[in-house]
């Protein structure tokens, strides 16, 4: 939890700590509450011939879901729940009336919200509200995930509780941006569910609109070798450093802090976030030369085994590491891999392919690159490599303070729903890097510019502009 | 919690009580033990078998997590299975990937084990599984996804339900690790892309293909005209008072791209359109640093129609890039470094898709992406091109 001092509330490894029990709405008596053969019996208010053929083959299906849900809310009965008890059945209604229609019948939200923040709901209106009343209003709360979406199932049990009391008993886990995504509530019941959310479960809800959105990151240290920092403390301390930010709308748009662990980039920061953390490394890769040689000799298997499933040959390392190194800074003599560190550019190849034999360095810390959205509007764009490596310590003041400077920048010089990598493309990467204060290095670039169109500063140019033609013609008569 | 309308909150004392900016719960206290006691020691990891994967640290300690699928819209009933589960097996404790799918996460490879059996053992009434493991290593994980027709006002197509149908195609590759390298496919409903499907091996796009119907009505009432004409990166819209006197809005229909920024602005320019709208099919993107550096996905079918409930001719179209691609490809080759290795034009060949004028871009930068070298292969493409100017 968020509240100083509580951060261990549901901690069960903690003698005093908060248990389901403790919260929550329904009782023993509303769950497993109906057979599977009611489940095979039941139908759902409207017929849905075209989902229903989503409950064909393998891959789970969110249809088969929505109908097992839909039941328990006709079992758990209306006076038990405070949305409507039929609303999962009129939500499989409206999604095959879109089925048949082929157009959406959703309209735009409304601005509703909790007293004091200007995000984490979406208002959500049903354009077909005679035929499906139950969903007529059905907002959706971004509730703020916890580190790496990890939960124990109290806490999960205690959230359920409240989608299926004060909700439709539909999420999403989880939404693209990383929230829990609570479906189908009314404005009604904000400030009730958001009440609970902070008191009982201790969490608060996620970013929308121009805010800072509910940042995001790997599974880093908590079980991954290849972290190069505390992805998770980080997103946390970020997080809470910027709480005003990410509830109270202050930016000309989104904004999205992601945080990577190593560059394989699980959590897509280079792609989906305006300041993207990247972790990496300053001092060599760190080698076991025995277990090279265990792979040489196909004692252990490439990628981790994650190749296991196509007959790809022996091993050979001169093939499938040497010569695919990018950069050409391995050598196998055929008793032992040498690395030109500084040649390397982590791109993590060999590490991934050997996992057990290579190691990331020990010096550690983060890149951070600038800039990065979806193809609205200017067309897409990946994050600018801005600073090449910093160090990533608890609790991350020089990250937050680099943070502040971009986003006071971007609030002074953005327009309206312009990204931070549009400002970046407009105003220029030279003006990113004189807010920041940092030179100009060519790791910033995939290769210098082609044009030769430079603006030059006046200071730079001795005499500056202001210019005496009078003193031009002196050597130049007409 | 409360029960009862408003529970505990007071509608005449708003802030009584009130609690705000406490951020997320603590991750720290919902981590299973054994990955508390070896935080930031771990030393390396193998994937077992499909959907199981062992992590050891440098005390020797083993973390054993076996990996599921699952869709990504989910209800309290499911999420309740999944915590009986997590109780009966892991202590309590769950999570969730990126990529949507469910880790339950034990120090026993023997709980592992049944647990995964458990896992795979159950199913839905419908047929299909509850919670398949797989989606690890080279296989072709979790289709990341957005709402769609569930819960969005501006899709193009459906999300779940066209991702359902895709991923029960690509279930095999869910459930072995066969791929030359990593395959990310990931689908979002509108050009938005809440889902940034914009580095993907496979990226999935609903598009429309019609310019708002215009409300003169809801624009003139509803709508923020100023911000409206800004809204249009073509600069496409224009403000006029109709010969009633109503202030609505003109749209230079030649030079719309249906982006449907104008009708996140306004309510009065709807785009969805059932004739109009369906699939675009993007491929080639990464987001890894891994040999080469990350890269956008390239449209590679400009659109393809809605063919509810189960969309076969995307299902078809997909299913046939990644069965050549398995095939064609080197070991560790992604399909965007595959396609240029081989060549786009071969790619589009031995893929059997065809290049029509929608695939030049005529966008901003466009001409950065034409070829400016006489290096190329020869493929039906090119005899066509040398036929229609008698060339040959």
């Amino acid at each position: 939890m968020g509240i100083p001092g509580k951060e261990k509330m549901w901690d069960k490894e903690e003698k005093e700590h908060r248990k389901y029990d403790d919260v929550r709405i329904f009782t023993d008596k509303d769950f497993n509450n109906y057979t599977e053969d009611e489940l095979k019996a039941f139908k759902p208010k409207h017929a849905t011939p075209m989902l229903d053929e989503l409950e064909k083959g393998p891959w789970p299906s969110f249809v088969s879901d929505l109908k097992r849900e839909a039941l328990h809310r006709h079992k758990v009965g209306q006076d038990n729940l405070l949305i409507p008890m039929e609303a999962v059945d009129d939500l499989l209604g409206v999604v095959e009336l879109s089925y048949k229609e082929g157009e959406t019948h959703w309209k735009h939200g409304g601005i509703v919200g909790v007293l004091g923040y200007g995000g984490g709901v979406i208002g959500r209106y049903c354009d077909q509200q005679q035929m499906f009343p139950s969903v007529a209003h059905f907002h959706t709360i971004r509730v703020n995930q916890p580190g790496a979406k990890f939960y124990n199932t109290d806490f999960l049990r205690a959230f359920c509780d409240i989608c299926e009391y004060r909700g439709s008993g539909i999420t999403n886990m989880h939404g693209s941006t990383g929230d829990m995504v609570m479906l189908g509530s009314t404005t009604e019941q904000l400030e009730p569910i958001f009440f609970d959310l902070t008191h009982d479960l201790g969490n608060d809800i996620g970013g929308s609109g121009s805010n800072l959105r509910t940042p995001s990151d790997c599974i880093g240290p908590g079980r991954c070798e290849f972290a190069c920092y505390d992805t998770l403390a980080m997103c946390y301390e970020m997080t809470m450093a910027f709480q005003d930010e990410l509830h109270r709308p202050a930016f000309p748009y989104k904004f999205k802090f992601k945080f990577d662990g190593c560059p394989n980039g699980c959590v897509a920061a280079i792609a989906r976030s305006d300041m993207a953390f990247i972790g990496t490394w300053k001092d060599d890769i760190r080698i076991n030369q025995e277990a090279i040689q265990a792979y040489v000799a196909d004692k252990i298997p490439r990628d981790g085994g994650g190749m296991a499933g196509a007959n790809w040959g022996p091993f050979n390392i001169q093939e499938e590491i040497i010569d695919r190194c990018p950069t050409g800074c391995m050598t196998w003599d055929g008793k032992k891999l040498s690395i030109n560190n500084p040649e390397c550019s982590r791109c993590m190849h060999c590490i991934n392919a050997m996992p057990e034999a290579l190691r990331v360095g020990k010096d550690t810390g983060v890149s951070i690159l600038f800039g990065a959205k979806a193809p609205i509007l200017e067309g897409a764009q990946m994050s600018v490599l801005t600073v090449p490596f910093m160090y990533a310590k608890h609790p991350f003041e020089s990250q937050q303070a680099l943070a502040r400077k971009v986003q006071d920048w971007w609030i002074e010089e953005g327009k309206n729903r312009e990204r931070l990598g549009e400002l970046i493309q407009r105003m220029g990467l030279k003006t990113l890097i004189e807010v920041l204060g940092i030179p100009a290095m060519p790791q910033m670039v995939k290769e210098p510019r082609s044009n030769p169109y430079v603006f030059f500063k006046e200071s730079e140019v001795p005499g500056g502009w202001q210019r005496d033609i009078g003193d031009y013609r002196s050597r130049h008569p007409k | 919690m409360s029960k009862g309308r408003l529970g505990y909150y007071n509608p005449d004392k708003k802030q009584e009580n009130r609690i705000t900016d406490i951020g997320p719960s603590h991750f720290r206290q919902f981590m299973p033990p054994v990955l508390r006691k070896n935080y930031g020691n771990w030393a390396s990891h193998r994937v077992l078998d499909p959907g199981l994967l062992m992590h050891v640290s440098e005390t020797g300690d083993k973390a054993f997590t076996v990996r599921v699928g699952a869709p990504r819209v989910m209800s309290v009933e499911h999420i309740r299975e999944i915590c009986s589960i997590a109780d009966k097996y892991c202590g309590g404790y769950v999570r969730w990937t990126t990529r949507n799918n469910v880790e339950f996460i034990t120090d026993k490879e023997d709980t592992a084990k049944a647990l995964k059996k458990d896992l795979d053992s159950r199913k839905h009434i419908g047929g299909s599984f509850k919670f398949p493991s797989g989606g690890t290593g080279n296989s072709i994980t979790n289709i990341v996804h957005t709402q769609g027709w569930l819960h969005c006002h501006t899709p193009a197509t459906d999300a779940s339900g066209l991702v359902k149908a895709v991923a029960d195609a690509l279930f095999d590759d869910f459930k072995t690790m066969r791929m030359p390298a990593k395959l990310r496919v990931s689908m979002a409903c509108c050009l938005n892309m809440c889902g940034a499907v914009h580095c993907s091996d496979i990226a999935l796009l609903g598009y429309h293909r019609k310019p708002p119907a215009i409300d003169d009505d809801a624009v003139g009432k509803g709508c923020e005209i100023p911000l409206v004409v800004a809204a249009c990166p073509l600069y496409a819209i224009k403000p006029v008072t109709t010969a009633e006197g109503k202030k609505t809005v003109t749209i230079n229909q030649e030079k719309c791209m249906y982006c449907g920024n104008c009708y996140t602005m306004c309510l009065g320019l709807p785009l969805a359109d059932k004739e109009g709208d369906g699939v675009a099919i993007l491929a080639g993107g990464k987001i890894s640093n891994r040999i080469s550096g990350p890269k956008f996905s390239k449209v590679v079918v400009p659109w393809l129609p809605n063919e509810m409930p189960r969309w076969p001719t995307v299902v078809k179209t997909v299913k046939q890039i990644v069965e050549v691609y398995a095939k064609d490809a080197n070991k560790y080759e992604r399909l965007g470094d595959w396609a240029e290795r081989i060549g786009w034009e071969r790619f589009f060949e031995k893929c059997g898709l065809e290049f029509s004028w929608h695939l030049l871009d005529d966008y901003r930068l466009a001409y950065d992406t034409f070829r400016t070298s006489t290096q190329f292969k020869y493929t039906d493409h090119a005899w066509a091109v040398s036929k229609a100017v008698g060339g040959i």
